[in-house]
């Protein structure tokens, strides 16, 4: 048995990147090695402090570390794009947390054996990360048809990413609902709230199937809730299933671990969550193999 | 003042009034009162889902018809008014907006929570793109001082909008609370505002013309005052009092009250009334659309709908968060 951790660099250290940061370095798996960006900034001093390298050399720095196994990318959709191919040819294991979607989506509580040997890991949506997982345990109990989703974000917790490109959100969001979650047609709304204090992420999740037994649902529903939380503690149902005909209606909410964002960011929390997950889980196969340490 | 002042009229009889008849018109309908409205003189017909371009969903009501038939059936009947559609970012897309363009649609509304309009800005720069008249469409605005308003106004004024549109969603304002809002909007804006009322607090015609006094020039308006809640200003009312406050439509009143009744009125489900529930809506400042979903869940988890709408408002619930009223429902059924 090899023990050690696996070495992790974080590219982009704005709020996403320090959040992911924190993540890993209470990560029993993974160790935080390097945080690299492209010019000076609070997130790179951040980082800094905490005793963590840094780099202004953005992905090079990354390819040019060795060491380094596995990269979480928490830029833009631009820059992912730049350096997806990069990451690749030197072998890292890539999260894209951007919207680029270059690798397949990966949902940790559904789809992580799948997409077991691929370079490069997209996390989908939060809204994604918060819905996929019922709307999956739903069709494999009752056989989803159709599946709607509406996610509600606290307004402070949308940054310009999202709200320069709310349509990324709708369109990623309901094509995993098909692609990952299993449902023959998807559709996915959001609603930005500015409430004061700020409103805990909220997800309505409509699921229309074929054989609507209440129990089986119910059970496989409350099953999944539980295997997020282990990676979201914060995930919580507020409505449990209601059966009325072939329409299943659940609501949950899912409140941030308060790591470097504030709790109220549950959307934001639970994207770098199910990354740090996945990560874990790929990170303990390459212990077991004997890289890392 | 020199001459008589020009107000514009979008009839939203078959965008807005569809949720009075939970999104249920038949392509006969949306064809005969477009080519009616047309032939009255109305300037704007607007048509889509009550909650815009891809509304259709188990969250808002399913539609009977998709978008692209709607606004075929209606095109179909018209020639000379504008055909215009309502977009919801985060509900409708830019690809929604194409297809609305394929359609003949000349105008889009970009509606967004009176705070939140900087989700607007792709689909008003593609509307532009696409040659079609692009409006600011700011929801809710009881909810913001008149200086929120105003920062938000701006914002769709830069991203290029044509016009801004100040919505009363929750038909909770009064005429003072208009004035306020408009008029201040009206001052820091180079391009024209419009005014959307409900009747929630039985004062929609009131604060039409409350805008249009602090310089307004377009009004939205709904045949037999169909709309979500309580509705919105009945527009055979509002071409009448706006003639005899001295300002001009275009519009024939004869022809438009024949519209409201020989047409509109027969497609409707029940009569459009303020009952208790939608006045609550204006007493606590909510969503009119969440009225009939209210209705709903107040029969499926035995409750009285102004216990839902009153928890609503003090939720501080928006436009588009339907869900939340089985949410609220659920909640208070198992307290």
């Amino acid at each position: 048995m090899t023990t050690g951790k696996v070495k992790v660099a974080v590219i982009g250290p704005g709020n996403i990147g320090s959040d992911l940061m924190y993540k890993v370095m209470r990560s029993r798996y993974l160790e935080m090695v390097l945080m690299a960006g492209i010019v000076e900034s609070e997130g790179i001093q951040r980082a800094r402090s905490l005793g963590i390298k840094t780099s202004l050399d953005g992905v090079h720095a990354v390819v040019s570390d060795e060491s380094v196994k596995i990269v979480f990318d928490a830029t833009s959709a631009r820059a992912h794009l730049v350096a997806a191919p990069l990451l690749k040819e030197a072998g890292k294991l890539t999260f894209d947390l951007t919207p680029a979607a270059i690798g397949p989506y990966v949902v940790p509580s559904v789809n992580l054996d799948a997409v077991r040997g691929e370079p490069n890991l997209n996390m989908v949506t939060c809204g994604g990360q918060a819905t996929v997982p019922i709307v999956n345990a739903i069709h494999r109990a009752a056989g989803a048809i159709y599946a709607e989703i509406v996610a509600c974000i606290a307004s402070k917790s949308a940054g310009p990413g999202t709200r320069q490109n709310i349509d990324e959100f709708t369109q990623t969001t309901a094509r995993a609902l098909t692609k990952v979650g299993g449902a023959k047609e998807g559709k996915a709304l959001i609603v930005l709230n500015p409430a004061e204090p700020p409103m805990m992420m909220t997800n309505t999740i409509y699921v229309e199937v074929e054989d609507p037994d209440e129990r089986a649902i119910a059970a496989a529903v409350a099953a999944r809730v539980k295997e997020i939380q282990e990676y979201v503690p914060g995930y919580r149902v507020r409505v449990p299933p209601i059966v009325d005909g072939n329409r299943v209606t659940t609501i949950i909410e899912v409140e941030g671990a308060g790591d470097f964002l504030p709790t109220y960011s549950g959307n934001l929390d639970i994207m770098n969550s199910a990354a740090v997950a996945a990560a874990e889980r790929l990170a303990q196969e390459l212990l077991a193999e004997g890289v890392g340490g | 003042m020199s001459g008589v002042k020009q107000i514009h009229i979008v009839d939203s009889t078959l965008r807005d009034g569809s949720h009075a008849v939970s999104h249920q018109y038949t392509a006969e309908q949306y064809a005969a009162i477009a080519g009616g409205l047309e032939a009255a003189g109305i300037e704007y017909i607007e048509v889509s889902h009550g909650d815009g371009l891809a509304g259709s969903s188990i969250n808002y009501g399913r539609s009977a018809l998709t978008d692209e038939e709607m606004l075929k059936a209606a095109a179909s009947t018209m020639k000379r008014a504008k055909l215009a559609v309502l977009l919801i970012p985060g509900i409708g897309t830019q690809e929604d907006l194409k297809m609305a363009a394929d359609n003949g649609t000349r105008t889009v509304r970009v509606a967004t929570h009176v705070t939140e309009a900087d989700i607007g800005e792709q689909h008003i720069g593609l509307a532009k793109k696409l040659g079609m008249e692009a409006v600011g469409f700011l929801m809710m605005v009881h909810m913001s001082p008149p200086e929120k308003v105003v920062e938000q106004a701006r914002l769709f004024e830069s991203f290029g909008a044509d016009w801004i549109n100040i919505a009363d969603s929750a038909g909770a304002m009064l005429p003072e609370d208009v004035r306020a809002r408009v008029g201040a909007v009206v001052d820091a804006v180079k391009v024209p505002v419009g005014f959307h009322a409900h009747n929630n607090l039985t004062v929609a015609t009131a604060n039409s013309l409350a805008a249009v006094e602090v310089g307004a020039t377009y009004l939205d308006a709904c045949c037999r005052g169909l709309g979500a809640g309580a509705g919105n200003t009945q527009t055979e009312a509002l071409v009448a009092v706006l003639d005899k406050a001295g300002y001009q439509t275009g519009v024939d009143l004869f022809k438009i009250m024949d519209v409201a009744e020989n047409l509109v009125g027969p497609a409707m489900h029940r009569p459009q009334e303020v009952r208790n529930a939608p006045l609550m809506l204006g007493y606590a400042g909510v969503y009119s659309s969440f009225l009939l979903h209210a209705y709903r869940a107040a029969e499926k988890f035995g409750l009285d709908p102004r216990d839902i709408l009153v928890e609503l408002g003090r939720r501080k619930m928006v436009g588009g968060q339907e869900d939340m009223i089985i949410d609220v429902a659920y909640q208070l059924a198992h307290r």
